[in-house]
């Protein structure tokens, strides 16, 4: 795997030579995005997304008020509620719960946002044992891995190198059989449920009128993790509140059929409260921190649509720069493609710190189409790269660069001129490779490197145009 | 529309040819013309055009877009306001989509909105060239004919901003002779993206062979495009690759007479 702490060129680099790497997106996303084609297709997707938009919308922008009604309901159902700003202080406050209860091993269900904090980590400093029990997490977890995709956390591994790694992790016989692949995983994952003390789950969403916490899994490892250990810690983002049940239901499903093309997932958590005494089972202890760390700063920011996520990675499937170096690509973060290009960098305390993320996209399009929830990446993109211009971040050469353009391009005669000189420096070019004189100009080397970089006509087509009026006896127009 | 149709029945059409189609390709620019003119329009160059901002718009330069946006709106808005053409066609879904929906982001911080609304004036009658011969002057078949194998790769700002398909695969399934084959992921993009082509040229060269590869492997001898960006994007890579297959612009396909040749660089 490519080291995610490395320069972001170097990861990319790495990235495209990897082409087990390429054979496993290719044969995952294009999977993914088949399936959520179909599952959107089955229902009235555009009133879907506008619901999900609006059910969205409606959340940010009475966050206040929703998180207040969500911490009174939460403990009225009997959970403790911590709140907390940033990723040391939500950190803190598991580690401190865990401490109270003398832990010694925690599961967990997949959440983003404790791969975002770093907790594993935290915890793990504490001489507790974590394990994670999503598959995916679990194989990267096995792997000592980051995720690379929000959904698919492994996707970036084909099925022969997770047979390898469980031969080697869980002395497995060699199979690439899902089934006994499964089996193998799962035998081991139910001895660590048994035995554990704590489980933490993230949340998909936080329903503020019944005080609840719901959870989207298919592997129904997210209800273990909430019921059978004798503490429930559900780490959520502010932004994953909603008003109604039914706002729940709606975006379950939005979620799924985006996600993994379900109309709904296999199970649906849904968590208000530790047992009661006439319940049969569930946690003696049920916490929920509610964690911003920068999500309030994203609204300040001036973006807000990009809380209206409902982290469903289909913007990711269709990416096709995300289908050519995958997520640990994006760096150290739990968030990859698109979405991510945009949330890692608003995310961040210095934005400009991720800057080339904004910049790695063609803006095709296809992921501002897909969104459940309409957010409009494209523009988003290009709003950062803006805000990326404007901190400084360009380098000379680009400021140079459009410096020229734009006072070329304001007067005719300037432009023409422009086009004179440039014809006559890239006939000094050779057609193939990129050494000699091309190492002079950098935007063209990177270009000719791999590609053949066309000639500019010998008449421009203004002048085309003159001689084709002149001989039809028009006078050409101004 | 503004123009006075009493004085004839042909509507006036200002030809926005593109920076790289003047400088790199005149001859789509020629060919465009030819269409519109083929097609019933009368057809004005103004020369004092250049370029629509795109490239510093794309990039995060607003304000030096902003200065190319306003010296477009200073050739074409007059021409608007007076009546003097009916629209604005550009052989170009990107430069289009930057005027239509654009100009929008790059004017509405703007202090005085006296480009904003010159922005959406213009806007209004500005049209890609095969969404306007179907759409406005009601074109079915071209009269072209061609003999290649025929592909069609969507431009991503013609397909997804500016919502333009089933235009230009209609005029090209009338091409005479023309044997029309289907591009596998045909809505996947060519990896072009303006700077991103340089800034990331490994992740684009990367897309350009993966679209290479589809092309290669559905037979197509030529594949028309409506940008020349992706153009040269798609030519970059198969000439380098040595594959068989060349990029073309539609209009030159769909143009009379003539058979299209291979927009092979220019020696």
């Amino acid at each position: 795997m490519l080291d995610v702490h490395a320069p972001f060129e170097s990861r990319v680099t790495q990235a495209l030579a990897d082409d087990h790497l390429r054979t496993a997106l290719d044969r995952a996303t294009t999977r993914l995005a088949e399936r959520r084609d179909l599952a959107v297709a089955a229902v009235d997707n555009p009133a879907l997304r506008h619901e999900v938009r609006a059910i969205r919308q409606f959340a940010i922008t009475h966050l206040p008020d929703m998180l207040q009604q969500l911490e009174t309901n939460l403990i009225a159902n009997g959970c403790q509620v911590h709140w907390a700003r940033n990723a040391a202080e939500a950190n803190d406050i598991v580690r401190d719960i865990a401490r109270r209860h003398g832990v010694r091993r925690v599961v967990k269900s997949k959440s983003m946002l404790t791969e975002e904090i770093g907790l594993n980590e935290a915890l793990e400093t504490d001489g507790i044992e974590v394990v994670e029990t999503d598959l995916g997490e679990y194989i990267i977890q096995l792997a000592h891995e980051p995720p690379s995709h929000i959904l698919a956390p492994v996707i970036h591994k084909r099925a022969e190198d997770i047979s390898d790694l469980f031969q080697r992790e869980l002395g497995m016989p060699p199979t690439t059989d899902p089934g006994v692949m499964c089996a193998t995983a799962r035998q081991e994952l139910r001895r660590k449920f048994l035995q554990a003390d704590m489980g933490i789950s993230g949340g998909n969403f936080a329903i503020a009128e019944t005080g609840t916490i719901c959870i989207i899994t298919n592997e129904g490892n997210g209800r273990m993790v909430t019921s059978m250990p004798r503490v429930h810690v559900a780490v959520v983002g502010i932004e994953k509140v909603v008003p109604r049940v039914e706002d729940a239901f709606l975006l379950w499903q939005a979620t799924t059929r985006n996600a993994t093309g379900q109309a709904v997932s296999v199970y649906f958590a849904m968590c208000s409260g530790p047992r009661r005494p006439d319940h049969a089972d569930g946690p003696q202890e049920m916490h929920v921190v509610l964690l911003d760390n920068g999500r309030s700063r994203i609204i300040d920011r001036g973006y807000p649509d990009v809380l209206l996520c409902i982290r469903c990675g289909a913007c990711v499937d269709v990416c096709p720069v995300y289908r050519e170096i995958g997520g640990h690509a994006y760096g150290a973060t739990a968030y990859s493609g698109p979405i991510g290009a945009v949330l890692t960098p608003l995310l961040a305390d210095d934005p400009t710190s991720v800057c080339e993320l904004p910049f790695a996209s063609s803006l095709c399009g296809a992921c501002g189409e897909v969104c459940p929830a309409e957010i409009d990446l494209p523009r988003i993109l290009l709003d950062l790269r803006s805000d990326m211009v404007n901190a400084g971040t360009s380098s000379v050469l680009e400021r140079v660069a459009f410096t020229s353009y734009a006072t070329g391009m304001q007067k005719p005669w300037r432009y023409r001129a422009l086009v004179v000189v440039a014809r006559w420096a890239t006939k000094l070019l050779p057609r193939n490779g990129s050494g000699g004189l091309t190492k002079l100009l950098p935007p063209l080397n990177a270009w000719m490197r791999t590609r053949v970089f066309p000639r500019f006509a010998r008449r421009s087509f203004r002048r085309l145009w003159r001689k084709r009026s002149s001989g039809r006896g028009i006078e050409p127009s101004r | 529309m503004a123009a006075d149709n009493s004085k004839s029945a042909r509507p006036r059409v200002a030809l926005f040819v593109t920076c790289m189609v003047d400088s790199l390709y005149p001859d789509v620019g020629i060919a465009t013309a030819d269409l519109l003119e083929q097609h019933g329009a009368e057809v004005i160059f103004p020369e004092g055009q250049t370029c629509c901002g795109q490239p510093a718009f794309n990039a995060g330069f607003r304000r030096d877009a902003s200065k190319v946006a306003r010296h477009f709106l200073d050739v074409f808005w007059p021409l608007v306001r007076d009546g003097g053409i009916d629209a604005i066609v550009a052989p170009s879904g990107s430069c289009v989509a930057m005027v239509k929906h654009s100009y929008d982001i790059l004017f509405a911080d703007d202090e005085d909105d006296a480009y904003q609304h010159k922005a959406q004036e213009v806007s209004r009658v500005t049209y890609e060239l095969t969404q306007y011969l179907v759409d406005v002057l009601r074109v079915d078949s071209t009269g072209a004919s061609c003999t290649a194998k025929l592909a069609y790769h969507p431009c991503c700002h013609l397909l997804r901003d500016l919502r333009v398909d089933e235009q230009p695969r209609r005029l090209l399934s009338h091409v005479e002779g023309a044997r029309v084959v289907d591009l596998p992921s045909a809505e996947e993009c060519c990896g072009f993206g303006g700077l991103f082509a340089v800034k990331n040229a490994g992740i684009s060269t990367a897309m350009g062979r993966r679209k290479a590869h589809h092309l290669s492997a559905c037979g197509a001898e030529l594949v028309a495009v409506n940008d020349v960006s992706c153009m040269t994007q798609l030519n970059g890579v198969l000439l380098r690759e040595g594959h068989r297959c060349r990029a073309v612009h539609i209009a030159t396909v769909l143009r009379k007479s003539e058979a299209p040749q291979g927009e092979e660089p220019h020696a």
